[in-house]
């Protein structure tokens, strides 16, 4: 009695579905396994250390809220979010940074990129972009803190 | 000639049978469920790691930011885990004797990067991408869990696909507003807008995010 074709076709895919592995083990392409496949050394938007910066970009409310944020993350716990230099850090033991300087717009971005003293760079963590957004934040911040009520217009007054 | 099976027998052969298929139904069971097992998919399993790091002491007890460390997470797929010079940007001057910390400090003076053990180890073929996932208000604590209370950092969610799916099949409930993306213990409150309007704000819902390309390649 020759088989029937049902049980023909479910023992082949018995065994076909038997051959299946366990997809954690499967050929992937690497490109990092070979110079040659390899994506470019210097990934896009990165600019070279000691390179003078990215172009300045104009200061926009984005530019400004973009730069609170980095300065929060990166800057605060040592220059404190009011710039006074008695971040949690320092409270720590770290040696207090001066106030925010009057320096100008260029020294303190190179002060981000290279550190300046004890303070180490920050040009692997905070982007050129997002650099110039610090530096604008911390002239905003500069400014703030001699401001009065009667400085602002009174829509601004209402908001605060 | 006498019975070759006592009365006993049928007791007998009855019990092995219902035993044979209790133990084949357990097996079934236990084959099923092991793999699913929070046990064997570690999580909450502390992980051993050259330094033993406290993200509650620098998060919670510092309120160092997540992205201090992680910096690269808001540009890349990968938050990236810290190079030795992140942590000596505050160890050079602080706590520089601390017997805890001389891996960091052979590790710098070596030139040789710190080995950090995974903690998160998704299958190669998972494309997963942090920076779109805070960019579009999910928080590192939907799959994280509360880093800033961990002492010792360990799995806090099973990273299943399954997980992944049930929230790529409706992320509204776990998205948050973009000033809370790093609040590892926040809450949604009054004020927090509903998961319509935060998928309309973040302009989710144009794609079907369950398709296989989303994550996988």
């Amino acid at each position: 009695m020759t088989p029937r074709p049902a049980i023909v076709f479910g023992l082949a895919a018995v065994l076909l579905v038997a051959g299946c592995d366990d997809m954690t083990r499967q050929k992937k392409q690497n490109p990092y396994a070979s110079r040659a496949t390899a994506p470019g050394d210097v990934p896009a938007g990165v600019v070279q250390y000691g390179e003078t910066s990215a172009p300045v970009p104009p200061v926009t409310m984005a530019l400004l809220e973009r730069g609170r944020t980095e300065y929060h993350v990166f800057c605060a716990p040592c220059h404190a979010e009011t710039g006074d230099g008695h971040g949690m850090i320092v409270q720590r033991g770290f040696p207090a940074p001066p106030r925010l300087a009057s320096d100008g717009p260029q020294r303190i971005y190179d002060v981000i990129t290279d550190g300046r003293g004890v303070m180490y760079g920050f040009a692997q963590r905070i982007a050129p972009d997002d650099r110039w957004a610090v530096v604008a934040y911390v002239h905003a911040l500069r400014i703030s803190q001699h401001m009065m009520l009667s400085d602002l217009t009174p829509e601004q007054q209402a908001t605060r | 000639m006498a019975a070759i099976f006592s009365p006993r027998a049928n007791v007998i052969a009855a019990v092995a049978m219902l035993g044979a298929m209790g133990a084949v139904a357990g097996l079934c069971l236990w084959w099923f469920a092991w793999p699913r097992s929070d046990y064997a998919r570690h999580v909450g399993w502390v992980i051993q790691q050259p330094v033993p790091f406290s993200h509650q002491h620098h998060v919670a007890g510092l309120g160092i930011d997540c992205r201090f460390c992680h910096s690269s997470v808001e540009r890349s797929a990968q938050a990236s885990l810290p190079p030795t010079y992140t942590c000596m940007t505050c160890h050079s001057q602080i706590w520089t004797n601390a017997a805890v910390l001389a891996p960091v400090r052979d590790s710098l003076m070596a030139n040789r990067p710190i080995v950090w053990v995974r903690v998160t180890d998704i299958p190669d073929y998972v494309y997963f991408n942090h920076s779109i996932h805070v960019s579009k208000g999910v928080g590192c604590a939907s799959c994280h869990g509360d880093v800033a209370r961990m002492p010792l950092t360990f799995k806090a969610k099973t990273l299943t696909m399954q997980f992944c799916l049930d929230c790529h099949r409706n992320p509204g409930p776990n998205l948050r507003p973009l000033a809370h993306v790093y609040d590892t213990d926040w809450r949604p409150d009054h004020a927090t807008p509903s998961p319509a309007e935060l998928m309309r704000a973040y302009h989710i819902g144009g794609r079907n995010l369950t398709e296989c390309s989303i994550c996988h390649r």
